[in-house]
């Protein structure tokens, strides 16, 4: 494992140069997510609280936090996955709004955020090839075709070009959360949300879906990252958001938050994952 | 071979021409009510776990009834009771197709029911993230899996229903029991006929459960 790690060290610096090379934060712009004042409980269980984010185009923001600090919950607010009680959320110039009553516009947002998730969820009656296309053509209404030629590209983009035409459940767990990505990007999204993408694969299938996240920050995709895996954290986020108690209590560059966490709670969560 | 009793093949045989004429009525009966009973079974099913109640609670009283209730007592309901409100005559084959559509149908809505709360959240949550609309998710994505889910359940429902029809031979509709008894009456070969019958019964059955099998086999690629 330490001569794994001392491999990986030569080679991060390399990385870490073109981390910003191809992508350009509009920080000037009007950002594509903005959350203002939003709630919501389950049942007495307040699980946001007042939660005011606002994510620039391109940016990348990974959130952090224990287990049930609502973390999840906060991204799956942002396409309306959850219901929340009060504020407001907005997305790429759509409004959902609280309760669910956000009708027409939820499935615009949809349609414009691509999300994969932490059990991949693949169609497992589908080939690799219709999850891929199935969204393009009944939501965009493309042609057979032209959805087929986009699944390519994005099929050999995360690397499994190959496996096209086989059925989910014939493929790994990383090659599974692979074509989850490429099914979401088939989509071209605007912004791309993920939740704990590699909480549910086996270690040695992390790498290879973190390659594929990383590459998408590099292109200058707006990502908005649940997870636990604190080094990738470090190397992609240009923002670092903690979240404990259904609160967001600090937020900053990885460097800010990693090695200078201000706040008492970022410092205790921060020593627990990092000491293993 | 010394038994008490004479198992006459002949008989049994020279039967099978006159029960013959019974088996299409039994297979009328058994799959025009089986496939009326799938369409009300997708609708209450679905009704059934719809989020308003002036859906839900209908069916639920639809379900509760006609599982509740004896298919024989139903028939008969329809056969001999409905005329009068109607004010005109049904004949016994329609009153049969609609005894075990009705019948078929509530545990059909159940069977559905099932199937579809048996899909994983996530796939209605990732058919809804990429902008599919409800609709959609439940065409392209649910669906087709709870169906798949619910060829067993369905394939007993099926082998059940069609023995139900038996009991229309009370009405006079000349499916295969009713015919055995006719033929029966006439050459009292009640041990013969019998047995014929239950084979008849057995052969549709074992098709159709070897059809289901296939089904399900061929289906199970995915």
């Amino acid at each position: 494992m330490k001569d794994d790690k001392q491999i990986q060290r030569d080679a991060t610096p390399i990385v870490r140069l073109d981390k910003n090379d191809n992508k350009q934060i509009q920080r000037d712009a009007a950002p594509i997510v903005r959350l203002d004042k939003v709630n919501k409980h389950f049942g007495e269980l307040h699980v946001m609280r007042d939660i005011d984010l606002s994510v620039a185009p391109g940016e990348v923001v990974v959130i952090i936090g224990a287990s049930g600090s609502g973390k999840s919950t906060l991204i799956r607010c942002v396409n309306g996955l959850e219901p929340f009680q009060s504020g407001r959320i907005e997305v790429d110039g759509k409004t959902l709004a609280p309760h669910g009553a956000s009708g027409k516009s939820l499935q615009a947002v949809r349609t414009e955020v691509g999300m994969v998730f932490q059990q991949f969820n693949l169609f497992p009656h589908l080939s690799i090839r219709d999850n891929v296309t199935l969204a393009p053509r009944k939501v965009r209404g493309w042609s057979r075709r032209q959805a087929n030629t986009t699944a390519e590209r994005l099929l050999e983009r995360v690397g499994i070009a190959d496996q096209a035409d086989k059925y989910p459940s014939q493929l790994s767990g990383g090659q599974q959360q692979r074509v989850a990505l490429a099914r979401a990007l088939a989509m071209e999204p605007r912004l791309m949300l993920f939740d704990e993408p590699t909480s549910a694969l086996d270690p040695e299938m992390i790498g290879e879906v973190l390659d594929a996240m990383r590459e998408l920050a590099k292109d200058g995709m707006t990502m908005m990252i649940v997870t636990h895996e604190m080094g990738f954290a470090r190397e992609v986020a240009d923002r670092v958001v903690f979240v404990h108690g259904g609160e967001i209590v600090e937020q900053g560059t990885p460097e800010a938050v990693f090695d200078d966490p201000q706040h008492e709670r970022t410092r205790a969560f921060l020593s627990r994952v990092l000491k293993h | 071979m010394d038994l008490h009793f004479q198992f006459d093949w002949q008989a049994a045989i020279a039967s099978l021409p006159y029960l013959l004429k019974g088996v299409p009525y039994t297979l009328l009966i058994s799959f025009g009510g089986l496939a009326i009973g799938f369409v009300i079974g997708m609708l209450f099913g679905l009704m059934r776990i719809a989020p308003s109640r002036w859906l839900r609670y209908p069916a639920v009283f639809y379900i509760e009834v006609f599982r509740g209730t004896p298919v024989l007592v139903q028939v008969l309901f329809i056969f001999y009771g409905l005329p009068t409100l109607l004010g005109g005559p049904i004949d016994a084959l329609t009153a049969g197709i609609a005894a075990i559509a009705l019948n078929a149908g509530a545990y059909i809505s159940e069977i559905v029911r099932g199937g579809v709360q048996s899909i994983e959240r996530g796939q209605r949550e990732a058919g809804l993230s990429l902008g599919l609309s409800a609709t959609q998710t439940f065409q392209y994505i649910i669906w087709p899996q709870a169906l798949r889910r619910m060829i067993p359940a369905l394939g007993n429902q099926g082998i059940v229903s069609i023995k139900d029809t038996s009991l229309f031979s009370v009405i006079g509709v000349g499916e295969l029991v009713r015919q055995g008894q006719v033929y029966i009456a006439q050459t009292f070969t009640a041990l013969e006929v019998y047995f014929m019958i239950a084979l008849l019964y057995l052969a549709i059955t074992l098709s159709l459960s070897m059809a289901l099998s296939l089904l399900e086999r061929k289906g199970l690629v995915g």
